[in-house]
């Protein structure tokens, strides 16, 4: 096995040894039991003290999606403001202007629902004020309500039939100074010490070796994309992301912000059996979720490191793979393990561009974050695959026969409902959201926006129309990342895209956090002879096939469309 | 809903005194302690500042190794790959052009020793290294043009290589910049 494969495979292994034990840690830190960072309970107390929070509230579920939505609502305002006045707030020493009001009411959006999808470029369009107390301080409290979100509906299944559900500020308060604080520390020290800039020092100069006059954006970015990645944000502090030697210097800061990025999507799957006292469920779901995972790494890894028909044709040497948008210290085997693990779990950060990779990498990509949930987003992953699963229980029940039933509770019309809404949310959003851009594109080439929709694409063709489908795509999964050349800071992509975040962010909260409410208030029913079980080898296997053609009957025309037809275009 | 919106605001201006605050100035004073303090590694020669170790710079000059093709042409204020597609035919003419310029300036070059890392764009634009491969193809060319013995230009690459990660994980390359510094130091 060459040294970038096993790179690859030992990245993967060291995030289970961290991500496995970090799961059994919360499980207790939600259920109030004692672990070792209990030292921090005063700060927590204080902050509730200071925010007038009485934790011991006990609230439903709709009171925490209540408290969920309100405080979101205020970040929005605040983050709005902030962008529109940029230019007058302090700590902007590269004397960046302020955001026009469709590119502020994208952004703020985009890091209030943890998508981080940027019209905006870092170095030129955010100041060191705007990113860290919006945007860095939207990584951290996005990713908390997420994973309050997620903690809610654990609670709904840990006892038998309750309507209290805990308290949602625990929750989230607990998600930022038990996990992503400190967690950040950690990786933020890392990464200054490796290489990455901490201190806010302003643009630098200098005269090269062969005597080019050089600018240098820098900036206290350490700490920024040491939550940028824990919270499965994914938001660049420069325009490359963590393809800039900056944001990521070396092969070892790499794997650190791989893993930092996978640890809480997994750690959620294994908090949950151990919170609800079903280890086996969760070692199913873990299970689905990783042979998801391999099914789009392994293809995308061999596309890659095959290289590009087209320049093989022109004689040159692709002995490591195709290099075009990648970087040397990484090369490509590492960079699809990236693209793979960024797609699935949402993050949307990247360490090469995903606008050249080969055309069957992209349609990995694509079916990664239309598929939202292997692994999935901090907290938000788990309950996107519950929506699978409740259909599964559902589908299974018709086959056997049986009123379908999920860990003692009847899944009956009312959770369906809410069940096949949000399922049929994402097909919608992408497939409506990506024909209209192509109309607008097509039929009104000269609209008078930033970017004239003519000069949106930045290549021709199928991989033209893969940029629109990938952007639409990537907003309505949260997941932030781009096809970078698409022209998008304009009124049409702001508007759209913003919209499109917002309804793919909240509503696949609020669905299934609902569901578990409602089966939490219904009688128990204990498990018998007739119950379906969910922790079976057998019911893995049909989440897997629900899963599965779900997605392959929402996406493969528009899927066909772009990258497929690329490909047999660049192999034939 | 009043009660959830003014713990809202009150939480809200909690967490950015310890989130924006306390936490970025925590690290920012810690990173002064990191090599360059927390502003960049810069490379020194000859007491004056002539790079950052970790970004790349354009070498264009026949005496110099050339790193990697840049889509922003180095600009280390304004990051950015190519975002050209694979099948993109104005994009593989670019490519084409990138070949022969190689091949223009380094005669005795065949085509299928060129690695693809010295025809195509780097993700961010400031790829600091090359591979090692795209060093050895420019050996001949750096030798002549400095009237040096190849021998010695090939042990600089050597020295210059950097190896995977404990030996055992990602690729092997080499920082241009380091490699030009070196070989700049050699003439004295």
């Amino acid at each position: 096995m060459n040294t970038e494969l096993l790179g690859t495979v030992a990245t993967y292994l060291l995030t289970l040894v961290i991500a496995i034990p970090l799961g059994i840690y919360l499980a207790k830190v939600f259920a109030g039991e004692k672990v070792w960072t209990d030292f921090l309970k005063p700060i927590e107390n204080g902050i509730y003290k200071l925010s007038g929070i009485n934790i011991k509230e006990q609230m439903n579920w709709k009171q925490h999606m209540k408290a969920l939505m309100t405080v979101n609502l205020v970040w929005l305002v605040y983050g709005f403001f902030m962008l529109l006045f940029q230019d007058k707030l302090p700590l902007n020493p590269d004397a960046n202007p302020a955001m026009t009001p469709d590119l502020a009411f994208n952004t703020v959006i985009s890091f209030v629902a943890n998508c981080n999808l940027q019209h905006y470029s870092g170095e030129s369009g955010a100041s060191y004020f705007i990113q860290h107390f919006v945007f860095m301080f939207l990584q951290f409290v996005s990713a908390a309500t997420g994973i309050a979100a997620a903690v809610v509906f654990f609670k709904a299944f840990r006892d038998k039939t309750t309507n209290a559900l805990g308290n949602f500020w625990e929750f989230f308060v607990k998600a930022i100074t038990r996990l992503l604080l400190p967690l950040s520390l950690v990786v933020a020290l890392i990464l200054a010490f490796n290489g990455t800039p901490s201190s806010y020092a302003g643009k630098d100069q200098f005269i090269s070796l062969q005597g080019d006059t050089v600018n240098v954006s820098r900036g206290p970015a350490a700490a920024f994309v040491a939550i940028k990645h824990l919270g499965t944000n994914g938001g660049g502090w420069f325009g490359a992301n963590s393809a800039h030697p900056l944001e990521n210097p070396s092969y070892l800061t790499n794997t650190v912000e791989l893993i930092a990025q996978v640890i809480i999507p997994i750690a959620m799957v294994i908090a949950f059996g151990y919170f609800i006292r079903r280890k086996k469920l969760a070692w199913t779901i873990f299970g689905v979720m990783t042979i998801g995972m391999l099914m789009l790494l392994i293809p995308m890894m061999s596309s890659e490191l095959g290289g590009n028909p087209a320049i093989a044709k022109m004689g040159v040497s692709q002995l490591t793979g195709a290099m075009e948008g990648k970087e040397v210290r990484f090369g490509p085997a590492i960079s699809a393990y990236w693209s793979t693990v960024t797609t699935i779990i949402s993050t949307g950060s990247v360490n090469s561009m995903h606008d050249s990779t080969m055309p069957m990498s992209g349609t990995w990509q694509l079916l990664g974050m239309m598929i939202n949930s292997f692994y999935g987003g901090c907290g938000v992953g788990l309950l996107n695959y519950f929506i699978y699963l409740i259909i599964a229980v559902f589908i299974s029940g018709l086959m056997v026969g049986r009123t379908p039933e999920f860990l003692g509770h009847k899944v009956e019309a009312r959770e369906i409902k809410i069940a096949a809404l949000i399922t049929l949310l994402s097909p919608f959003m992408i497939l409506a959201g990506t024909a209209i851009a192509a109309y607008v594109f097509t039929t009104h080439g000269d609209a008078a926006w930033a970017v004239q929709p003519k000069a949106w694409l930045n290549n021709p063709g199928f991989h033209g129309f893969s940029e629109m489908l990938y952007e639409i795509t990537s907003s309505n999964a949260n997941n932030g990342s781009g096809f970078e050349g698409l022209g998008d800071n304009n009124m049409f992509w702001n508007v759209t895209t913003g919209i499109i975040i917002l309804l793919g962010r909240f509503l696949p909260i609020i669905g299934p956090v609902a569901i578990a409410g409602l089966l939490a208030t219904k009688k128990f029913i204990p498990e018998s002879a007739g119950t379906l079980k969910t922790d079976t080898k057998t019911f893995a296997i049909m989440t897997m096939a629900v899963i599965l053609v779900l997605n392959a009957l929402s996406y493969f025309p528009a899927l066909a469309l772009g990258p497929l037809a690329e490909y047999f275009t660049l192999f034939n | 809903m009043k009660k959830y919106l003014i713990q809202s605001i009150r939480l809200t201006v909690v967490l950015i005194i310890l989130l924006c605050v306390a936490y970025p100035l925590f690290v920012a004073f810690a990173g002064g302690f990191a090599k360059g303090k927390g502003g960049g590694e810069k490379v020194l020669r000859n007491g004056k500042v002539v790079g950052y170790a970790l970004l790349g710079q354009s070498f264009t000059k026949p005496q110099y190794f050339w790193g990697r093709p840049s889509a922003v042409n180095y600009n280390a204020a304004g990051s950015a790959g190519s975002n050209k597609g694979p099948s993109n035919a104005e994009y593989l003419a670019v490519v084409q052009g990138r070949v022969d310029t190689l091949l223009k300036y380094n005669p005795s070059l065949k085509k299928t020793d060129i690695p693809a890392d010295m025809v195509t764009a780097s993700g961010s634009g400031l790829d600091p290294d090359i591979s090692v491969d795209g060093a050895i193809i420019q050996i001949k060319r750096v030798a002549a043009y400095r009237k040096l013995d190849e021998r010695t230009v090939a042990k600089l690459i050597v020295e210059n290589t950097q190896h995977p990660f404990l030996g055992m994980f990602g690729p092997s390359k080499v920082n241009v910049l380091a490699l030009n510094v070196a070989l700049d130091d050699l003439k004295k």
